[in-house]
């Protein structure tokens, strides 16, 4: 084959690679309750390219780590400006932690290793905590763009967690 | 960082003061106990406990799942446990140990399988036990590797003569299973190790949970000595579509009576043996069993007819249960169930409490002598934390009525009630659609009428029943103009909690019995989990519960109709229950 030959068989490897792999996203995330969200999370991940169904599980769980650490700031800023939500701010922030520190490193520690069920645990608490942080402010919480984002995530997490058991 | 290894050492020279005459015996492992523990995560419980168990088995603190290699040996029984020991989450975990002489008091020891090597440097997690035909044990178990792959490990004890089994020492040669390119095994969907068992043609059998894509399957492994083991070409068994096969368990029971029998039985002359499959479905969180017959030449499990084994198949508990396991108790020529109960409360409640799991009361476990379904009922030995009995014969709850029982400690408690039905003829005939009884329970509650029904009882109940937890049957006629009956036994815990975080989805389950005879019902109750026996262990329905007001003294215990019909109370006896040493 001569040279252009070769370059072109390069270029059309390269592009159905790239296709390929946009669609095992696109192909993951249909399966999952928010598609444009999956995706979005996934897309802008660099990580996702050469990742397997574990991988992008692993990801998005990064993901809730990230929005949580997020969270936990937004509390902490809040106990000045909210004084009278104080009892509300400290059951959000021991909510939060707990996903933080025991909800993440299992589902991580968990998918890791093979044994989805305790990741998907861990996910679908992350939804319950948040909900149950939100609650504590009977209605005029701050906080409510983020929780849903939280449970938003968690469900779509949980979808593509459920595909490895 | 040194203020924290000060303090856990300074915990650890106290622990070792106040438990005395263990001190020699933990001074070996302590080392290595203490740097399990050591974590910032670990909350020792100083909160106040509303909800540990009073009777049931669970550890000071910490995270257990699975039990492991349950067994007895010289007389102890023993049970091993997946254990996190840094926290109220799955992780890190561990085997943890604890023996006792009547399956109810537990004596803790220090874990006896943790990681040590590659084979299962990054986790070790279930397995079993199997007797050797000399009498040593053998710890068959999954371990994970540096690459983080799923292979099979052994382990036997390091010291034969220590009757508690305290250490125990791992072959040079594992992993004895592992995934290669040959053999094709997924390597993070194979684990869980079944006792093994001897076949005619003295080489040993065991099993283990494994997938390919959506099929379930128990992969057999062969061996003639126990070090060598060899993959069989076909599994035992398998099913398309049921997802990955944990805990397998695979058993022979006697078609007629209740003995148990060694799993290496071929039965006894003129005894007629049949098996039994059992796997905890990774896709739905329930364990399910097929009864069946054991082919020893193709080596193949055969279900009977009417049974497959997938999330269709009959399960051991239609409540909150998982990872079980059964053992062969030869004290006392029985087969024992354990299973594991995870909680209903959110995580943060569970780091909060610091703990996280529970073991129902152990089941003896045998074949109905229909021979289409297993019976379970909790080990006589339970019984001996029976106290101040309160006894109510034959009363009648009208319709719309509750019966409050008193002079027990309601939060922890012992109950067992023979209704009589009257007037079956008047029940409605159920609706043909309805045939999953988890739905007819949630979607009816107690304030429906509908059948016969519902009657039953009312536990950890607040006084006002603000808070409570109803087990009840419902019965129906199955058509028209039939003889025939559907009981259905529920139990709700819609209401059992003024906290909106916990899991408090109802749980159903069919009750083979004819309601024309008593229809019996037993309540094993401990603050904050309920293991109830229907139809005298015809199904068994076992849930977690967390009152804020029904709690400890605060707690009460009703009988109750709120059907249309009256029902007669036969006998109703309960006892107040001793606690016991749970770990």
């Amino acid at each position: 084959m001569n040279m252009i030959k070769k370059m072109k068989m390069m270029v059309m490897v390269m592009m159905m690679v790239i296709v390929s792999e946009g669609s095992m996203i696109e192909q993951t995330c249909k399966e999952t309750p928010d598609f444009n969200l999956c995706v979005s999370l996934l897309d802008s991940d660099s990580r996702s390219s050469s990742a397997d169904i574990s991988g992008l599980a692993l990801i998005l769980i990064d993901k809730i780590k990230g929005l949580t650490t997020k969270t936990l700031n937004e509390i902490n800023g809040l106990y000045k400006k909210r004084p009278e939500m104080k009892r509300a701010l400290d059951e959000c922030s021991r909510r939060y932690k707990t996903i933080l520190n025991a909800d993440v490193p299992e589902a991580i520690e968990a998918i890791s290793k093979g044994v989805p069920k305790f990741g998907e645990d861990g996910v679908i608490d992350a939804g319950v905590e948040a909900s149950a942080c939100e609650r504590g402010f009977k209605g005029k919480s701050p906080l409510t763009s983020l929780t849903k984002s939280m449970q938003k995530i968690s469900n779509v997490t949980r979808a593509i967690v459920r595909m490895l058991l | 960082m040194t203020k924290q290894v000060c303090s856990n050492i300074g915990l650890w020279l106290l622990l070792t003061l106040l438990l005395g005459n263990y001190v020699v015996d933990l001074e070996a492992s302590h080392h290595v106990y203490k740097r399990l523990t050591q974590s910032s995560n670990t909350k020792s419980p100083s909160v106040s406990q509303p909800y540990r168990t009073g009777f049931h088995f669970q550890p000071p603190k910490n995270w257990m799942n699975d039990p492991n290699g349950p067994m007895i040996y010289k007389g102890i029984y023993h049970l091993f446990y997946q254990w996190n020991p840094k926290g109220a989450v799955w992780g890190n975990i561990v085997w943890a140990h604890s023996t006792s002489t009547d399956l109810i008091n537990w004596d803790p020891h220090p874990p006896a399988i943790f990681p040590s090597q590659p084979s299962d440097i990054n986790g070790c997690w279930s397995g079993s036990v199997t007797i050797l035909p000399d009498g040593k044990p053998v710890i068959l178990y999954t371990g994970i590797n540096p690459k983080n792959q799923q292979v099979q490990n052994i382990a036997e004890p390091k010291d034969l003569s220590d009757p508690y089994l305290r250490e125990w020492k791992k072959s040079p040669l594992n992993p004895m299973m592992a995934p290669d390119a040959v053999n094709g095994i997924n390597a993070s969907s194979f684990r869980d190790p079944t006792t093994a068992w001897l076949g005619q043609d003295k080489k040993w059998r065991v099993i283990i949970g494994s997938k390919i894509h959506r099929r379930g399957l128990a992969i057999t492994y062969t061996s003639k000595d126990f070090l060598k083991w060899e993959k069989s070409p076909e599994p035992l068994h398998y099913d398309d579509g049921s997802g990955m096969w944990e805990c397998p368990d695979f058993f022979p029971v006697t078609r007629f009576g209740s003995k148990g029998v060694e799993t290496s039985s071929f039965g006894e002359p003129h005894e007629i043996l049949k098996h039994v499959l059992k796997v905890s479905l990774d896709d739905t969180k329930h364990d399910y069993y097929t009864i069946g017959t054991y082919d020893r030449i193709k080596d193949k499990f055969v279900p009977d007819n009417g049974f497959k084994m997938d999330g269709t198949a009959p399960r051991y508990d239609y409540g909150k249960y998982y990872a079980s396991k059964t053992f062969y108790d030869s004290a006392k020529n029985r087969r024992i169930l354990w299973g594991w109960t995870n909680e209903s409360s959110s995580v943060a409640d569970d780091v909060e409490k610091g703990w996280s799991g529970i073991q129902t009361i152990p089941r003896k476990i045998w074949l109905d002598r229909s021979g289409k379904q297993l019976v379970q009922w909790p080990v006589r030995e339970v019984q001996r934390l029976r106290t101040s009995q309160v006894n109510l014969r034959n009363k009648v709850l009208k319709p719309r009525s509750k019966l409050e029982v008193y002079g027990v400690t309601a939060a922890q408690a012992d109950v067992e009630v023979w209704f009589k039905v009257r007037g079956l003829e008047n029940a409605d005939v159920i609706n043909p659609s309805w045939t999953d009884p988890q739905l007819i329970c949630s979607q009816m509650n107690v304030s429906v009428k509908s059948g016969l029904g519902p009657f039953g009882l009312m536990v950890l109940a607040s006084k006002n029943l603000e808070e409570y937890t109803s087990v009840y049957f419902r019965i129906f006629k199955a058509r028209q103009n039939s003889n025939k009956y559907v009981v259905v036994m529920c139990s709700d815990q819609s209401r059992s909690s003024l906290d909106e975080d916990n899991d408090k989805t109802t749980y159903g389950a069919f009750v083979d019995i004819d309601p024309h005879r008593p229809v019996s019902l037993r309540a094993l109750i401990d603050h904050s989990v309920v293991e109830s026996f229907g139809g005298k262990g015809r199904a068994c329905i076992t849930s977690r519960v967390y009152p804020k007001l029904a709690v400890g003294t605060k707690s009460h215990l009703f009988a109750f109709n709120y059907g249309s019909q009256s029902v007669d109370v036969l006998s109703l006896n309960a006892w107040s229950m001793k606690s016991a040493q749970i770990s």
